[in-house]
């Protein structure tokens, strides 16, 4: 909000104005140097091959709550459909490391038999391998350009890109905010997982893809490598996300979403094209969502379409929450923080608790405590675990004598803005 | 005859002279005699060449063919290997059979089994012989037999049935089973009358009828068998011509019709040109072209076809060659079943009974459209009061229909009686998800008014902690909750337009929530209260009513609603952990397309939701998913022309 107020002082460098970019940028490249001394792959194998994974994972779980933190915590839409776009652009990259992976293992195959292989045959090898499992033998249309990696890593981008571009230029025309709004893209991911589910969809329907941690052409690089690869790929990835949606969300354009997000009609009145504003945010979010996809799904190996199904997107809405939205820091430290509670929780690492009366057994307790946490940080901490930050920097919110900061109904209210 | 007579004789006197040890076994009794007529192919018990014999058993008008043609299925009947003759036998103990005669039954004796052989009929020609049977049992004096005998011919028809059947109608005394053989009768005359006019005359009376087996019979009649021809073919055999190409024939197809009628050169699959390329390889090279130049299909060809010049292998046809004879034929399709009258009277009925199958296919596919959307009416009335009311998300609410459906659960663990147990679980239902939505609502909801996305959050929270604590306490696999047993078995109109009676009770309970929502929120105090709550708190208040009062009754009350509709779905659907999932999108849906805040609205969304579903299923029938995705994809964009639902609310009450 000072934004405005100075706006005729000459502007202060970008780094100036938001040092916790610096301060993230600085942690995140320690962290990864860190990963990489001890990792296996380059350093002295302390961490293993798969918690390096895991760590990879992460950060691409970091970089899709950012663009969720921007779409929600800085525009204020709460879409309950992102995962659908980091699912997406997890097909698109996987149907390219499927493929290739496919066509070297046919051509090999076929090198033994006597004449040498037709194009067509290629064809027919590499679509029975890949289809033989839903009873497909050709390959669906949406395959075409499987073989490329430019065009499959564009569709990384554009599939995701052109689904949020449709879905919310449809969504916000008509006027459809708030809960209907969050409601809708549930439906549209609901939609999406249920088109996905099927065989005819060629995606090879429930079985989805696997086999995508082998880079085709590369298999005797170990997985040690491998894994290193992504890691510092996610690490950059989330580094220029960060600087991109702290970029976004700095100067003019961030204080008119913000400014969206607190009262819509206002923003209106004083002439800004609030729908083009929504659109631009919610398109680029779906991108980085994507782009994350693309590199998660690497690491994990599979993809499958019920990691589109709504419960992930809520997810991911949690894990904001639990952050602290409207702060980009909030949201990382939210996704990183869950995430691996979740996975260390869940992987049955985590010691029963005994009540005497009772073992808990955190695998199956631990949604329990998940689910029961969030309700109480939406009850009583509002601003997430970022809201601890605002007691070390003394961040003052200003007073504005207990009334709302919006009349619309979802606006932050006074008490909420003073809820330390 | 004479020759008959002749055979007989010689069968006696070679009967007498080989078995001289044996009483007579009187092979002059005529059912000896026919049975040694055909005794050769019976020995031999293969089903190829079986038929005349159990054909000649079952015209011969003998009294003791029934019985023979019984034991010989079960597997009673042996026969002496030098004479040949035939006897029936028990085994006594592993090498010792008493024998009985053939023609009256009479025991003759026990002797050891070396002479005799046992006839072991495979299930091919003990079904041939129940065929058989059949006439006999149609007579029989046990009206299930006779019913089994209509059931076994209605399985496998055949020509000789008609007359058996068109002699047991008379003195038939049952009227079910006489109008079962009736119909039966009339079904064999349409397919295997002799006279042209008859099987029309019975197509005709079979007109409208929307029985399975008239269709069964009709679509055997009226089937085709594709041919090719330079000329346009002559007849009435002809059921139309077809083009390739068409939806009816591919090209591939047509190509096929012309090779098998001769009438074009084979063309070569891939994997046969490949065969035969690899079969000719000589010094690394095909007809003198190198095999590493092989690697497309043109070359392929090109290898190929001097292959064929050289005369190695056979030449075939070229794509210009496929598409001139392809160009020069007619292709058509022929009636092969029936003589071409009776086969157009026959696609003539059919199509009649077809327009008339679409019309009940259309009211069955009504009733079940009806039926899912009370489901989806069910689900959402709870939502219809928390949500469309009282304008909170409530993203529990599918976890409020999963308790109900557990609590009926665990009641009927508990009451073993059925009826009861339901009657018990209802209310029982309702109470629980009280409780439970009042405690939601008390300790959560009212810190979140008018924060909606928060409420959101906040109840989804509660909902993932409730399904897994559903799971950590009832397991995950499906639990049932069995219906009374009055509720089983369905509504039948007709062969097609049925419905079962636990929809039927599922939509008679959605109208009595219609009912009871609009007695409680128009008639009574709470109804009024709860009116003035949502349009105006502060004016509530100050005229003596209390708001976090009628807050919490409303919210408890809509929750309340969610369980009792969980033990309807229950009923309908198993019972698990995730069931509340599968309904709270729809649900919202339901709510939102009919309109915030109204319940006819509800009712109309729940209607268009149910009849969409069930609309596009029927298109794509394989394919349930598929119907969902494009419901979804409906409904966001009927949402696009009116993102307020179906009946909005106007003026003040919609800024409410």
């Amino acid at each position: 909000m000072s934004d405005l107020a100075i706006g005729a002082a000459p502007r202060r460098p970008f780094v100036a104005r938001h040092p916790s970019v610096l301060i993230f940028l600085a942690l995140l490249a320690l962290f990864t140097l860190g990963v990489t001394i001890l990792a296996e792959g380059f350093g002295i194998g302390v961490i293993s091959t798969s918690f390096v994974k895991t760590l990879g994972k992460t950060l691409c779980l970091c970089l899709v709550a950012l663009a969720m933190d921007l779409v929600w915590g800085y525009t204020g839409i709460l879409s309950l459909g992102h995962m659908a776009f980091f699912g997406l652009g997890g097909y698109a990259i996987g149907m390219w490391l499927m493929y290739a992976r496919t066509e070297l293992i046919v051509i090999e195959s076929l090198s033994a038999a006597p004449l040498p292989p037709t194009p067509d045959e290629i064809r027919d090898g590499i679509a029975n391998q890949i289809f033989g499992v839903v009873g497909a033998s050709e390959l669906p249309p949406i395959w075409a350009v499987a073989h490329s990696l430019p065009l499959q890593l564009a569709a990384v981008v554009l599939v995701p890109g052109l689904l949020a571009l449709v879905f919310g230029w449809l969504a916000f025309r008509s006027r459809v905010t708030g809960v209907y709004l969050s409601i809708l893209t549930q439906a549209m991911t609901l939609g999406l997982a249920l088109w996905l589910f099927q065989n005819d969809s060629g995606l090879r329907g429930n079985n989805g893809l696997s086999g995508l941690q082998n880079l085709p052409g590369l298999g005797g690089v170990p997985q040690s490598t491998v894994s290193m690869w992504f890691f510092w790929g996610s690490a950059l990835a989330l580094g220029l996300g960060y600087v991109l949606c702290a970029w976004v969300v700095s100067g003019k354009f961030g204080s008119v979403i913000r400014a969206i997000r607190d009262d819509e009609a206002r923003v209106r009145f004083l002439g800004y094209p609030v729908e083009a504003f929504k659109l631009f945010i919610f398109t680029l979010s779906a991108v980085i969502a994507g782009i994350a996809g693309a590199l998660y799904y690497p690491q994990a190996g599979i993809i499958n379409p019920a990691e589109v199904a709504p419960i992930a997107s809520i997810y991911l809405a949690v894990w904001v929450a639990i952050g602290g939205r409207g702060r980009l820091y909030g949201a990382v430290i939210g996704a990183a923080l869950v995430s691996l509670l979740s996975t260390w929780f869940t992987g049955g690492q985590a010691p029963d608790l005994d009540l005497g009366f009772y073992r808990i057994q955190w695998v199956d307790w631990w949604t329990v405590l998940l689910g029961l946490s969030f309700v109480a940080v939406t009850l009583f901490a509002p601003k997430g675990i970022g809201g601890l930050i605002d007691l070390i920097t003394e961040r003052r919110p200003p007073d504005r004598h207990g009334a709302d900061l919006g009349p619309e109904p979802g606006a932050l209210r006074e008490q909420e803005a003073d809820a330390k | 005859m004479i020759l008959r007579a002749v055979l007989g004789l010689a069968m006696l006197v070679v009967a007498t002279v080989a078995a001289p040890g044996l009483r007579a076994q009187a092979p002059e009794a005529p059912i000896q005699h026919l049975l040694q007529e055909h005794g050769e192919i019976i020995a031999k018990s293969s089903r190829r060449t079986i038929g005349p014999a159990i054909e000649a058993l079952a015209t011969s008008g003998l009294p003791e063919a029934q019985v023979v043609l019984e034991r010989w299925q079960a597997k009673e009947m042996w026969f002496h290997e030098e004479t040949g003759l035939f006897v029936f036998a028990e085994e006594v103990d592993r090498s010792t059979i008493k024998i009985f005669d053939i023609a009256d039954g009479s025991e003759i004796g026990d002797v050891p089994d070396d002479d005799y052989k046992q006839l072991k009929p495979n299930s091919g020609i003990r079904g041939l012989i129940g065929g058989a049977l059949v006439q006999f049992q149609l007579s029989d004096p046990n009206p299930r037999n006779r019913m089994r005998a209509l059931n076994a011919i209605e399985r496998r028809p055949e020509a000789g049935h008609l007359a058996a059947l068109r002699g047991a109608m008379e003195g038939e005394d049952n009227p079910a089973i006489a109008a079962r053989k009736a119909r039966l009768e009339r079904l064999l005359t349409m397919e295997f009358d002799e006279s042209e006019e008859a099987r029309i005359a019975a197509i005709e009376g079979f007109a409208g009828d929307l029985g399975v087996d008239v269709r069964a019979v009709l679509n055997r009649m009226v089937a085709t068998r594709r041919g090719a021809a330079a000329e346009a073919p002559e007849g009435a055999d002809i059921a139309r011509l077809l083009t390739p190409g068409s939806e009816d024939l591919s090209l591939a197809d047509a190509y096929g019709l012309l090779v098998s009628a001769e009438l074009a050169a084979p063309r070569i699959s891939r994997d046969a040109k490949r065969a035969a390329l690899v079969a000719n390889i000589e010094n690394g090279s095909v007809a003198g072209i190198e095999v590493a130049t092989l690697g497309s299909e043109g070359a392929r060809d090109l290898a190929y076809a001097a292959l064929a010049e050289a005369g190695v292998v056979e030449p075939v046809a070229t794509e210009a060659q496929v598409a001139e004879a392809l160009e020069a034929h007619v292709f058509f399709e022929r009636y092969v079943a029936a003589p071409p009258g009776v086969a157009q009277a026959a696609q003539v009925a059919l199509g009649a009974i077809e327009l008339r199958l679409g019309l009940n296919e259309a009211a069955d596919l009504a009733l079940d459209a009806l039926s899912l959307a009370s489901i989806y009416f069910l689900a959402a009335i709870g939502l219809a009061i928390t949500f469309g009311v009282m304008r909170v998300i409530n993203m529990a609410h599918g976890e409020f229909i999963m308790m109900g459906a557990y609590t009926g659960y665990v009641v009927q663990l508990f009451v073993s009686d059925y009826t009861l147990s339901i009657l018990i679980a209802l209310p029982l239902a309702f109470l629980v998800t009280f409780g439970a939505g009042v405690a939601m609502e008390r300790l959560v909801i009212r810190w979140l008014y008018h924060r909606p996305l928060e409420t959101l959050l906040a109840t989804f929270g509660i909902s993932i902690a409730l399904q897994q604590l559903a799971k950590n306490i009832f397991g995950t696999q499906a639990r049932p909750l069995t219906a009374p047993g009055w509720l089983d078995g369905s509504l039948v109109f007709n062969d097609v337009v049925s419905i079962s009676y636990i929809r039927i009770a599922i939509f008679v309970l959605a109208l009595l929530f219609l009912a009871l929502f609009l007695f409680v929120m128009n008639r009574t105090r709470l109804g009024l209260e709860v009116r003035a709550v949502t349009q105006n708190p502060r004016m509530a208040a100050s005229m003596g009513i209390n708001p976090d009062r009628i807050n919490m009754l409303t919210f408890g009350f809509g929750s309340g609603i969610a369980g009792i509709a969980g033990v309807a779905i229950g009923l309908y659907a198993k019972v698990t952990s995730e069931m509340g999932q599968d309904y709270i999108v729809q649900s919202f849906m339901t709510v939102v397309v009919g309109g915030v805040g109204n319940i006819w609205g509800t009712l109309l969304g729940a209607s268009l939701v149910g009849l969409l579903q069930k609309g596009i299923e029927w298109m794509n029938p394989s394919n349930t998913l598929a119907a969902q995705t494009y419901m979804i994809l409906f409904i966001i964009l009927f949402i696009q022309f009116r993102p307020r639902g179906i009946i909005a609310l106007k003026g003040r009450a919609a800024e409410a």
